[in-house]
């Protein structure tokens, strides 16, 4: 195995200031969540850099799972040699010769955090490159766009050699910016919006309304295997599923068809708020996009949202629905969205929802129905599914058949 | 019983067979019915997936279940010939092609479709000038095997995929059938559009197979029905097989080098063997060839009888391709690489598995021994 580290470059992490320890604690914990199956690894965190020893690890298995963690803005495997020039040489020159890279175009950009180091920058670039061109036959120069750039640090510790750069998630690390409630539906935009969030640094808990028997088993393991995307991001994911058929039921019957739609958001969100001040969260996040839907146009939201002052974040309301499929798909929630079953929100769907729903009429309507112990029952009868990346929700029975 | 005949069946696996039954008895939902017993079946059902297509090194969506090697050629021919035809009628494949694959071009020329079939070098291997070459404006599609399974050689499919990147109105089919477990494949990276697979043939069970489908093609099915398996193969999905299918695979892909190394190991001994038997003529290549085939010829034996009298000493090969021995034809591979009908028509394989053993082939070689000369005062009269 000719790397032995992987080195992890901090996206914006790298400009907090006070805070900065803590993100870095955060990553480090992140990271190492998502690489637990690597037995061998060692992570090192420091102020600017984190160092990912492979001991005998596969780089290539272990880049797949750290593409997807927030707050890497890149990382490159690297090979560690001591800080002596013939070293450095042999270095390089065996890193290229594994890469094949005859025929091919290369420059080195050597950087310095240690100034003392015999020889500068532009020396070590000329020693390096003449001393691959004379080895390796058939390779040429272009410092403008190379096949190749051979980076080399030379820090106080050691020389690190990388030949590639592999583009990270950028954002920041999940859990860095504290805690909030997802709603998650099923449908498209739902995850993506929770996607976005997490890179923006919060945890997330979902939380996911059934309404046994008008939607079925088939539609809870949808938003199970949702979560198992999104626990990939952070290593674990929480799901909270509320049971709604009762309240359902009581708005069909109570509430006038047009403004059903506009009840049912509001005791959802008011449950959700529920769930969040239990779980200790400060926001609730949705998947909404401006004038989507009936319940997602300007006048919807204004009434909905009458019922919080918890911040209701909307990470895809100003965004066209071929972007947010676009993310779903390049996330891996798309497909899984895409199945055909109902959620509790289409089940009910009145034929003319009203658009522009109105403050006082909806007050109106509810007052005097009782849904306050209703929300309380389905609070307290919530079920908590704890996902982790690549784990399986109780299915070992399944795994030992395969 | 030594049974040496792996390119025509595998012996399916004791846990491969408990894994049938179990899902069999306990998940026999219907994956697409809604209650809970439907919804486990399916879960299962998309875990095996997602079993095979991570051991395939693909997507889960990519891959779509089938009967077998049969079917999946015939769907992603027929598929991809008539709903593309708008675009011309020209399809290439090879001479040495499983006749799952000629056979379904020959039908396609009743409708109008012309073929090409390149032609192999004497080691039976498709030249990659001549696939392109072979092209043109009305090319719709290529369909070269991985791994012939008649002799046993490998074809540059990588290189295939790599000039056809360049044509991308032109799809790219694999018959996989010989290769998964033998030869590593990357379908990814060889730019390979369809690839068939089949369970039996990697100790799985008859019956089950299933064909990769890169991500974004898109034809009209075979089967038509109730829309399963998005509407490319409409049937109830065989769960308990399809469960079976990515056990087998994932067992037979375990320690995946080392299995190789052996077989490689009993192979050579095989070639070293019987090139040592005078009149015994070696028609696999030693070059780019797969681990587990071992052809060759007896002129002026009939190789009928010569099986039948290995099988009395519990030795079990065939001749060429048990797909096409009830016809008694000379084989088309060999005849194709450029060989007399004297030898084209006395071949024998000895396909071997992971589970072979050198005992095993030592025993065999001994019966081969004794076979050849008990027969040869006979047929050489």
């Amino acid at each position: 195995m000719i790397y032995d580290q992987i080195l992890v470059r901090y996206g914006e992490i790298s400009t907090k200031g006070k805070n900065r320890g803590q993100f870095i604690d955060r990553l480090r914990a992140n990271t190492a969540y998502v690489l637990k199956d690597f037995k061998n690894i060692k992570i090192r965190a420091h102020r600017d850099r984190m160092y990912i020893e492979l001991n005998g690890e596969n780089w290539e298995k272990v880049a797949e799972p750290l593409k997807k963690v927030f707050g890497i803005q890149s990382f490159s495997p690297v090979m560690k040699v001591e800080k002596d020039i013939e070293n450095i040489k042999e270095g390089s020159l065996a890193l290229f010769q594994k890469l094949g890279v005859a025929g091919k175009t290369f420059k080195v950009a050597t950087r310095r955090s240690d100034k003392t180091f015999e020889y500068t920058s532009n020396e070590m670039n000329q020693m390096l490159g003449s001393h691959l061109l004379q080895h390796i036959p058939d390779l040429r120069v272009d410092v403008h766009q190379p096949d190749y750039e051979l980076q080399v640090e030379v820090r106080h510790d050691a020389v690190y050699l990388t030949c590639e750069v592999i583009d990270g998630a950028h954002g920041l690390p999940v859990g860095s910016s504290g805690k909030a409630m997802l709603m998650l539906s099923g449908g498209i935009d739902s995850p993506v919006a929770g996607y976005l969030a997490m890179k923006r640094g919060l945890l997330l808990e979902a939380v996911h309304f059934a309404s046994p028997p008008f939607t079925s088993e088939h539609a809870k393991q949808k938003v199970i295997d949702l979560g198992k995307v999104l626990a990939e991001v952070s290593g674990k994911f929480t799901i909270h599923i509320v049971p709604f058929t009762e309240i359902q039921q009581l708005i069909q019957e109570k509430i006038p068809q047009s403004y059903t739609m506009t009840t049912t958001r509001r005791i959802m969100l008011r449950i959700t708020d529920k769930i969040r001040e239990q779980r200790n969260g400060l926001a609730i996040v949705t998947g909404e996009s401006l004038g989507q839907v009936a319940s997602q146009t300007i006048e919807s939201m204004y009434t909905i949202n009458e019922v919080t002052n918890t911040p209701v974040l909307r990470p895809l309301v100003t965004m066209d629905k071929n972007d947010i499929i676009a993310i779903a798909e390049k996330i891996g929630t798309l497909a899984i969205s895409n199945r055909p079953y109902e959620d509790c929100c289409t089940i009910f769907t009145p034929q003319q929802p009203a658009t522009k729903p109105r403050r006082d009429k909806v007050n109106q309507y509810e007052a005097g129905i009782d849904f306050d112990s209703l929300i309380d029952k389905a609070v307290a009868g919530v079920e908590t599914i704890k996902l982790e990346a690549g784990k399986d929700y109780d299915e070992s029975e399944l795994a030992d058949l395969l | 019983m030594i049974y040496l005949d792996n390119s025509a069946t595998t012996r399916p696996l004791e846990e491969v067979v408990d894994s049938f039954a179990k899902a069999s008895r306990l998940y026999f939902g219907n994956p697409s019915s809604i209650h809970k017993a439907g919804l486990q079946a399916n879960q299962l059902l998309e875990r095996a997936r997602e079993q095979i297509a991570s051991i395939l090194g693909v997507l889960p969506a990519e891959i779509v279940f089938t009967s077998g090697g049969t079917e999946g050629n015939n769907t992603a021919i027929k598929g991809i010939a008539y709903t593309y035809r708008s675009r011309g009628k020209h399809i290439i494949t090879t001479s040495i092609e499983h006749p799952s694959v000629t056979n379904v071009c020959e039908q396609l020329k009743k409708d109008g479709f012309e073929i090409t079939y390149l032609p192999v070098n004497s080691s039976g291997r498709v030249r990659v000038e001549d696939v392109k070459n072979a092209l043109r404006d009305d090319t719709i599609l290529v369909s070269v095997m991985h791994v012939n399974n008649e002799v046993g050689t490998i074809q540059p499919i990588e290189e295939i995929g790599q000039l056809l990147k360049n044509y991308p109105k032109v799809f790219f089919h694999v018959d996989n059938v010989q290769g998964v477990g033998k030869v590593a494949l990357d379908y990814h990276r060889s730019h390979i559009d369809l690839a068939t697979i089949s369970a039996h043939k990697f100790h799985g069970l008859k019956g089950t197979g299933a064909l990769f489908i890169r991500q974004g093609i898109r034809f009209d099915p075979l089967l038509s029905g109730g829309g399963q398996e998005e509407n490319i193969r409409s049937g109830t999905e065989n769960t308990p097989g399809i469960v079976a299918m990515a056990k087998a695979l994932r067992l037979t892909t375990e320690n995946f080098a080392e299995k190789v190394n052996h077989m490689k190991a009993i192979q050579q001994y095989f070639f070293t063997e019987l090139s040592m038997i005078p009149g015994v003529k070696l028609n696999t290549p030693q070059k780019n060839c797969a681990p587990h085939i071992v052809n060759f010829s007896l002129p002026g034996f009939k190789t009928e009888v010569f099986i039948s009298a290995l099988s009395e000493r519990g030795v079990y090969v065939s001749t060429t391709s048990a797909c096409s021995v009830q016809r008694n034809e000379p084989s088309k591979t060999l005849l194709a690489m450029g060989c007399g009908d004297d030898i084209a028509s006395t071949s024998v394989r000895i396909s071997l598995s992971f589970e072979n053993t050198m005992d095993e082939a030592k025993e065999a070689m001994k019966a081969i021994k004794e076979c050849i000369n008990e027969l040869k005062s006979v047929m050489r009269g």
